[in-house]
């Protein structure tokens, strides 16, 4: 076996360069004559702008250029379009507001761009920034998600009084509340998802550069899709032929969904740059990233499960309040609205019915992070279960088994949505609780309140689509060519910022095309070497890159085919290729696929008229979305004097699909874990709700975990190859984060149960739970 | 004005221009070319930007260049190379602890430092060494198993 295949621990070939500080980010990239771009932002959550006098800014030293938003609407300059439409409970289209990069005479969110100032040093430009005189007249605002779907709230926009975007509903309300009607047990709860910051370790950056030899732009700056934002900045922002824009998105460390979304700063840099004929770079500083950035999350869901006598789920209700933020971020309303299937889950609950009412609020718009809308909905359905679970008096393990999809009814269409390919739930969650040591649970809790503390163990089986959507999977594209040496260059559409995509390549390349690691070289994140690409989002990597690579690969073989048998002398459908040679069958005459590459460039060895060459280009639609699934089990040891909750244990057995390299796969688990606890026992964006300020606006106030924080988790895979896809991969990207809300908050609810408490929402940081204890202690509370 | 500083980084002597109170990290990235080091935060919050003077790990972002002065600076660049990667460099890699990879110059450069001052710590000590590294790709627990081998490997 070849040590670049599928399915080996190969460790990563990134590591050597981003181990010894070599990694080339955005900021490491300087260019001659660039000058610094600093973002006046709005210091209110919603207020007219009355005038803007930006004078003395102007004439201040170093100072190049000052950008307001009456330029960029003199200047042409289009907004940033809302992927997504959905309607009004009348029917009538969702408002999207006008999403510019500068505001004109309203702000709607603290942080908003305001003024844009160049200078020679980024010192100069907040300098200048100091002396920009704006007339403000402060407006009552709304920042909290129930209260802006409150009657009497501030409206965001005047145009939508009630702060309604859409309303949305999927399902049969019919049969739903048919069901409710015959049910023998209803749970019903409410449930909050906060807020929280993406954060990643390097905030976003920018560096926009226009060539005055022939009036193209490029930018470099770090994201997750940059074909995609090619054609928003292009076509929206812009107007200008795609061609006449070049996106480089050169090592980023770390998007996690956030930096697929379009910001200002991308469109900002690039204005500038053909104002001045200079480059021009803006790098967020973290206080800004927290203000400036898209958030996620955030929404209030009303859940009721009903059941029948033996436990049986009849029916799903869930009724969420999703906050969309002042503006639509790209991809906004697809996480409040096209995720929603993951609330089948993996059980058999034949009829559900949800209504998603996204609102406006004068706070950051919000985006797709880890997750996008699937940990909400597993948090709905995996929490409500427990719950039900408690009423009825049944073990809540006991309860998702007597509900769980069996292997033999695949391919199963769930009650909402989805039709999943594969799966072994009930297996995939004896092995997690065979690996927890679930039987031990007892005894843990028992020694742990001996010692004074609260102990509580959950349990969540949750499934997600990726690679979706779900009616015709987005493509990707991949190119192989070889060179006359021999040596083949892969370019493709995905983009890696974490995930190790260099390793994975190389070991699609082991896999198919026999070809040894170090004559693959990788290219991708750059428009114009790169031709076409989705990128990389929605645990899709893996399973769209790999069968894109897989369809350019077999054009590869069929080429090498014909001039192998032509080498051979040998009929081309007498050659078979394996493990990286082609052979005459039933000889021993052979010839490896690295001659073959070689002989492409040679005309003499070439069958007479064949093009020169050997290079080939595929965009793969796959025939269908893949659902990862797994089972998380937590344990958490709460100390009720000081509120601190701890992860004691953390177990999980997922099942991906086919495992490209578990090294890989468990990183890419243990870190959706981490920002799952992150979530639910740490992370919190909190804003002061009379004056809609953001309050968590640095690493001081907002908890992202540390080494300290968490345990080590315990990863073991299931494997159960999708049908969906060529390489029977489903994806790993999110599956952690999906489940790990849940888990961690079933045990941290399981630990409060003896004290009464029913639900206890995330997240349970130490002065939350401290609270919520004492209260339930006061007599009669 | 500017002052003439004279910095040693990395075993060699460099004279930069530059106001006493610049963050080292500025001058470090945009006088000297060595981009290992990454701001993160600016708020020495994060651990991205750390360094190793004289033997303590120091956040190049909120540190002035002028303090720096006479000292002996290490940044990631000097630890090892692809030939003869530094023990920790080298445990990082065999624990595979490393995803985007920005936040783990700090998390070298933090754990290099407590090993030179103590090549066996405790988990507890290493977690309390970290206190201040962020990492939002969530390597942590392979961080602190990568911490633990290189501190063997060093002792030996």
């Amino acid at each position: 076996m070849r040590e670049f295949d599928l399915g080996r621990a190969v460790p990563r070939t990134e590591d050597l360069k981003l181990l010894r500080g070599r990694g080339r980010y955005t900021d490491d990239i300087v260019l001659a004559r660039q000058c610094h771009l600093h973002v006046l932002r709005s210091p209110h959550a919603a207020a007219r702008i009355r005038a803007i006098d930006t004078t003395t800014a102007a004439g201040a030293p170093g100072v190049l250029l000052v950008l307001t938003g009456a330029d960029a609407a003199r200047d042409g300059l289009g907004t940033f379009a809302s992927r997504v439409q959905r309607k009004r409970a009348d029917g009538s289209a969702n408002f999207v507001p006008p999403y510019g990069m500068l505001a004109l005479d309203r702000v709607h969110h603290v942080g908003q761009p305001v003024v844009a100032i160049v200078a020679e040093s980024i010192a100069q430009a907040k300098d200048a920034a100091e002396m920009v005189e704006i007339g403000w007249e402060t407006l009552p605002s709304v920042t909290d998600t129930a209260a802006a779907a409150a009657d009497g709230a501030p409206a965001v926009w005047d145009e939508v009084p009630d702060n309604v975007c859409f309303v949305h509903s999927v399902g049969d309300k019919a049969a739903v509340d048919a069901a409710f009607n015959g049910a023998t047990h209803v749970a019903k709860e409410r449930f909050r998802i906060n807020r929280v910051a993406v954060n990643p370790l390097e905030g976003r950056t920018a560096l926009g550069v226009y060539d005055t030899s022939d009036g193209r732009y490029t930018l470099y700056a770090g994201l997750q899709s940059p074909h995609v934002m090619r054609l928003e900045l292009a076509s929206n922002v812009f107007k200008l032929p795609a061609n006449q824009l070049r996106l480089i998105s050169p090592d980023v460390g770390g998007g996690f969904g956030m930096k697929g979304s379009a910001h200002p700063e991308l469109g900002l840099v690039l204005w500038a740059a053909n104002k001045l004929e200079r480059p021009v770079k803006w790098i967020a500083e973290r206080s800004e990233s927290f203000v400036a950035d898209h958030h996620a999350r955030d929404n209030v869901s009303t859940v009721e499960l009903a059941l029948d006598r033996d436990g049986k789920f009849l029916a799903l209700r869930v009724a969420t309040i999703a906050n969309l933020g002042a503006y639509l971020a790209s991809m906004g309303v697809h996480v409040a609205t096209n995720n929603l299937g993951g609330l089948a889950g993996t059980y058999t609950t034949p009829a559900i019915h949800v209504t998603v009412t996204g609102i406006f609020s004068n706070t950051n718009p919000t985006c797709p992070y880890r997750g996008a809308g699937r940990p909400e909905a597993s948090y709905c359905i995996e929490r409500i279960i427990d719950i039900a679970a408690r009423e009825i008096g049944v073990d809540p393990v006991e309860l998702r088994r007597r509900n769980m999809i069996p292997p033999k009814a695949m391919p199963y269409k769930t009650g909402l949505t989805f039709t999943y390919d594969s799966g072994e739930f009930e297996k995939t969650m004896d092995m997690a609780l065979e690996r927890a040591d679930w039987a031990g649970v007892a005894a843990r809790r028992q020694a742990a309140m001996a010692r004074g503390k609260l102990y509580g163990a959950g349990v969540a089986s949750v499934i997600e689509i990726a690679g979706g959507p779900a009616d015709i999977p987005l493509e990707e594209a991949v190119e192989i060519r070889f060179d006359a040496t021999g040596n083949a260059t892969v370019l493709a559409g995905t983009h890696s910022h974490g995930q190790g995509h260099e390793t994975m390549y190389r070991q699609f390349a082991g896999h198919i095309l026999g070809l040894a690691p170090e004559r693959m070289r990788l290219v991708y994140g750059d428009t114009d070497l790169v031709f076409h690409g989705r990128g990389t989002f929605g645990s899709r990597s893996a399973s769209a890159g790999g069968a894109a690579f897989l369809g350019a690969a077999k054009k590869i073989i069929e080429k090498g085919k014909l001039i192998a048998g032509h080498l051979l002398e040998a009929s081309a459908l007498d050659i078979e290729f394996a493990d990286g040679r082609f052979a005459v069958a039933g000889t021993d005459r052979s010839i490896d696929l690295i001659e073959v590459a070689k002989s492409s460039f040679l005309a003499a060895r070439l069958p007479r008229g064949m093009e020169l060459g050997l290079d080939a280009k595929a965009v793969v639609t796959p025939p269908g979305p893949t659902f990862p699934n797994g089972c998380h089990v937590c344990e958490v040891e709460i100390d009720p004097d000081s509120g601190v909750a701890k992860i004691a244990r953390y177990t999980v057995v997922d099942d991906v699909g086919r495992v490209v390299n578990p090294l890989l796969l468990k990183g890419q688990i243990h870190g959706g874990i981490a920002q799952g606890a992150g979530q639910a026992l740490l992370e919190n964006m909190v804003y002061d709700p009379d004056s809609g300020q953001l309050l968590t606006g640095s690493f001081m106030d907002y908890g992202l975990p540390r080494a300290d924080d968490l345990p080590s988790f315990e990863v073991t895979s299931n494997e159960v190859p999708s049908k969906n896809n060529p390489l029977g991969i489903k994806g790993a990207g999110e599956a952690g984060t999906v489940g790990a809300l849940s888990a961690v908050m079933n045990a941290v609810n399981d630990a409060l149960a003896p004290l009464g408490i029913r639900h206890f929402d995330m997240p349970a940081t130490p002065e939350r739970l401290w609270r919520a204890i004492r209260d339930a202690r006061k007599p009669g509370g | 004005m500017a002052d003439a500083i004279e910095l040693t980084v990395n075993g060699a002597r460099h004279q930069v221009r530059a106001q006493d109170d610049t963050p080292l990290l500025y001058v470090l990235r945009n006088d000297l070319e060595l981009n290992g080091a990454k701001f993160g935060c600016g708020l020495g919050q994060c651990g991205a930007c750390t360094v190793i003077i004289d033997g303590e790990a120091v956040r190049s972002c909120s540190f002035p260049v002028a303090l720096a002065a006479g000292k002996q600076i290490t940044t990631i660049e000097g630890l090892g190379t692809i030939d003869k990667p530094h023990p920790v460099q080298k445990a990082f890699i065999d624990e595979q602890a490393a995803q985007c990879g920005y936040c783990i110059n700090g998390m070298i450069m933090t754990a290099t430092a407590l090993l030179q001052r103590n090549p066996q710590p405790g988990d507890s000590q290493v977690r309390q060494a970290l206190a201040g590294n962020l990492c939002r790709c969530g390597t942590h627990a392979r961080i602190l198993r990568a911490i633990a081998r290189a501190g063997k490997e060093m002792a030996q």
